[in-house]
């Protein structure tokens, strides 16, 4: 059986689900601080899907975050449902960037890194600034095939896969020659919730930006140097690149790299056509109100 | 996203306030195993972490996946086709992630795969599983049969049968009820035959009402001495399924039904015996019924907190006479008594948990020691005999409190609650069972009276009174001392008596004294972490401690009419 050589990207994103007043800053940025962080939700699927084709097919699942060092904690999330590895690349020469800086960045750190992958997942679209361009323009990037909108991989064998792609109406079979990059629906699967050991043993994993924080809890260690020995020992020190450690050139990321710019910021209030009957009971309401919810309208 | 831990306030407050320094210690050791497991505990502290973590993780799974799972479970129910059984789709895939998630071991020692949880813990999961679906919990609550084999199996029993436990690669059944063995089991006849040529043991006969019979491991009660008619003559066997182990049928249940009920027939079947010849009932399946029981507290506990949740939500939101129901008196004190003595049971339960840890923990290291020292003994005995005593207390309040709940929660609904479109119905179905199996109430109170009559409860009471120092603390722990003048004097009448039918008669009254003082205790200990634990405490003081008073006048009241007239009211001939 081959082993296959997976990797996938996976977000921190605020939880736009949980919405509030204070969720933008005056500059039209996402203001983190006002929302918890959570796991994208489609890059769970996303995990998801590596997982079971590592269980099905053979093979390792490497997870990849670019982010800010809190970002540590969806790379916790995916060793605690069973990722092999995890790498965090953080740097503040990041930040700023844009869909187009962040696929260059996450390209490097693929083609440094693991330059005989044979399937990148991602998520379909971050539910932050739901573009839905990373996945797309990485692949473009590493000059592979991709598939958009996957639901399931019917197939897999050394040198192709065969997927169900989501389209309008209904879904679509496609082949795709190896190495591909595929990203995938929250209809793909149902995610695992994390195992008991792992989140056991990785719960105290850090990496060199939290060794100070971890200090205190280990009295045996006095300096950050001797704990991060300890922790890799342990199999729970994660490894952080930053933009040298994956060769990616100052003038593509961040701001430098980052051609899109924000003209204007609006409040848009949504005026419907038509209209929809919502049955005067407790039950229509209550649907109503979900679906609001849903729509990240209320 | 709905979490049963983190949501529950009770459970955090409990949780977050009782030392279990004393258990963890007691259950690592010197902690040695953290350089040999990456998961293990490498000190109390870190201990209690890894417990918040692992439990946020069952009131995940419970309240996102498991809960609305249930209804469609109970409809489904478990399916039995020619001698095989299928758990209903629900159920399934239930078992599936929390196997996944290594939750099938969960106490068990880390050799054999387990997570090695103390009971305490366990407990609040078994809570938190029960509530999402309380027939889900007859399969997660099967591993007291892994902890049978742990503590009285050999080293190559364990090996053999514990890993496939914590992996969830096999469940298990103790198949003890026979047609004629119910709560009296030491009239159970299945036979086991000792094969002298090849040396093996094999069972013949029928065992009835076994909780996933269809289970691959079991734990079978069988006579192993012909000729003897009692329970000195039977021993313990564990059962690998094969073919010549027969499931006759399952049962069509009043409620749990994702939990098949099993008639099993053994056909010359292959027996391995558990410890010594003779000890089967009298120290292995006591110590089994035991876990057992205070996991079905821990399911009544589970039910009772669902129940409420749905009447609260319902009283709410109705309204009749143009206002929310749930200001009327008569309704707000159905939800109020359910709030309050859902917070008692769970206190009471999870100390009984937590005085089992110790009672295991220094039984075992009693075992170990060769040369054990007199506070060692003391120690063993004192939490030996505190836990068969709260054991049963926790399994009859937990399980008669599930009931009244979901009646009382039913009855807010009103005809809407009989109708199968609201969950209450299922809860009232469910909790049935949970009074009866493993000992019924009458039961438990039997099991307990000795303890009460010898006054066990006297040296924990003292103890928790030099706790009880705060301001708040101090009128009410005056109170308790009070009513437990009451039962000492109720004691000494009961004992001076010296009448045998007149203690069993009132026995009940006895015990629900003791139960109430004990649970009076725990509320005034846990009431200064809250002001709403305070208020709580304050109604539970209000309402339950004149019932204490009552039961002293009834019990001390020397009145004999029922024992001395039932027999020519009931049993004579027409």
């Amino acid at each position: 059986m081959p082993e296959y050589k997976m990797v996938v990207l996976v977000k921190q994103v605020p939880d736009t689900k949980n919405i509030t007043g204070e969720a933008m800053k005056a500059d039209g940025t996402v203001n983190r601080a006002a929302l918890p962080a959570v796991f994208n939700p489609e890059d769970l699927h996303a995990l998801e899907m590596a997982l079971q084709v590592r269980e099905k097919y053979g093979g390792t699942v490497t997870v990849i975050s670019m982010g800010p060092p809190s970002a540590v904690e969806v790379l916790k999330d995916a060793l605690y449902r069973g990722a092999d590895r995890v790498f965090l690349i953080s740097d503040r020469a990041f930040a700023g960037s844009d869909t187009l800086a962040t696929s260059f960045a996450l390209k490097q750190a693929i083609q440094t890194k693991f330059p005989d992958v044979d399937i990148v997942f991602c998520g379909r679209q971050a539910i932050d600034g739901d573009t839905a361009q990373v996945g797309p323009q990485t692949a473009e990037k590493l000059d592979i095939a991709q598939v958009t909108y996957v639901e399931s991989i019917e197939h897999l064998e050394k040198k192709k896969i065969k997927v169900r792609k989501l389209i309008d109406d209904g879904s679509e079979i496609m082949e795709a020659p190896l190495p591909v990059l595929l990203t995938v629906t929250d209809t793909a699967n149902e995610p695992r919730p994390y195992m008991a050991k792992k989140l056991l043993k990785y719960r105290k994993a850090a990496t060199d930006f939290g060794l100070h924080e971890q200090l205190p809890k280990y009295p045996k260690f006095k300096e950050p140097e001797a704990l991060k020995k300890h922790l890799a020992g342990k199999g729970i020190f994660i490894e952080m690149w930053n933009a040298e450690d994956i060769g990616a050139d100052p003038g593509q990321i961040g701001f430098a790299g980052s051609p899109t710019m924000v003209k204007k910021i609006e409040s848009i209030t949504l005026t419907g056509t038509g209209f929809k009957e919502i049955p005067p009971t407790d039950e229509g309401i209550k649907d109503f109100v979900a679906e609001l919810i849903e729509d990240h309208v209320w | 996203m709905d979490n049963f831990f983190t949501d529950n306030q009770d459970i955090q407050l409990i949780f977050e306030n009782t030392d279990l320094t004393e258990v963890i210690d007691l259950k690592e050791g010197d902690y040695a195993e953290a350089d040999e497991y990456d998961f293990a505990f490498t000190d109390a502290q870190d201990a209690k972490e890894g417990c918040r973590e692992v439990l946020t993780l069952i009131g995940e799974i419970a309240a996102q996946i498991i809960a609305p799972l249930a209804p469609e479970v109970d409809e489904e129910g478990a399916h039995f086709d020619h001698g095989t059984v299928t758990y209903a789709k629900g159920t399934q895939h239930a078992m599936d992630v929390l196997k996944n998630s290594n939750l099938m071991g969960f106490t068990l020692p880390r050799k054999y795969g387990g997570l090695n949880m103390p009971t305490f813990i366990y407990t609040i999961a078994v809570e938190m599983v029960s509530q999402a679906d309380a027939s889900l919990m007859n399969l997660f609550g099967l591993q007291d049969i892994g902890d049978t084999i742990c503590e009285f199996g050999d080293e190559e029993q364990k090996m053999r049968y514990l890993p496939q436990f914590s992996s969830g690669e096999a469940t298990g059944a103790m198949a003890l009820t026979e047609p004629d063995a119910g709560s009296d089991l030491q009239a159970v006849q299945l036979k086991a035959t000792y094969d002298e040529s090849d040396g093996t043991w094999r069972l013949n006969g029928v065992k009835r009402f076994i909780t996933n019979g269809c289970g691959d491991i079991l734990l079978v009660l069988a006579r192993s001495e012909s000729g003897t008619k009692d329970g000195r003559g039977l021993s313990m066997f564990i059962v690998e399924k094969d073919e010549s182990l027969v499931v006759r049928r399952i049962e069509d249940k009043l409620g749990i039904h994702g939990s098949p009920t099993c008639e099993l027939q053994f056909n010359n079947t292959l027996g391995h015996l558990v410890g010594k010849r003779r000890m089967g009932l009298i120290r292995y399946v006591m110590a089994l019924m035991n876990g057992a029981r205070l996991g079905i507290a821990a399911q009544g506990l589970g039910i009772a907190q669902a129940a409420y949740l749905e009447g609260l939500e319902y009283a709410r939101a109705r309204e009749q006479f143009g206002k929310a129901i749930i200001d009327m008196p008569l309704v707000y004190e159905m939800l109020i008594s359910a709030r309050v003595n859902i917070e008692a049971a769970r206190m009471l339960t999870y100390d009984s948990s937590r005085i089992v840890d110790l009672k295991k923990s220094y039984d075992h290291l009693l075992e170990k020691s060769e040369k054990p020292d007199r506070e060692l003994r003391a120690q063993a005995k004192y939490y030996t005999s505190l836990a068969a005593l709260l054991t049963p207390m926790a399994k009859y309040f937990s399980t008669e409190l599930a009931n009244k709940t979901a009646y009382d929660m039913l009855q807010i609904h009103g005809g809407t609650g009989y109708m199968r479109d609201f969950n209450i119905e299922r809860h009232y179905r469910d909790a049935r069972i949970t009074n009866i199996y493993e000992g019924t109430t009458q039961l438990q109170y039997v099991a307990a009276i000795g303890g009460v009559v010898t006054r066990v409860w006297e040296p924990e009471f003292d103890r928790l009174e030099t706790q009880l120092n705060d301001e708040w603390q101090k009128p009410l722990a005056k109170e308790l001392k009070k009513k437990r003048e009451l039962l000492s004097k109720a004691v000494d009448y009961i004992r001076e008596k010296n009448d045998h039918d007149y203690q069993s008669y009132y026995q009940d009254k006895l015990v629900e004294m003791a139960t109430k003082l004990y649970i009076g205790y725990l509320f005034v200990k846990y009431g200064v972490f809250s002001d709403e634990k305070k208020k709580t405490a304050a109604i539970f003081f209000e309402k339950e401690m004149p019932i204490i008073e009552e039961h002293y006048q009834v019990v001390t009241s020397g009145k004999t009419r029922v024992i001395e007239e039932y027999a020519d009211l009931l049993k004579a001939e027409d």
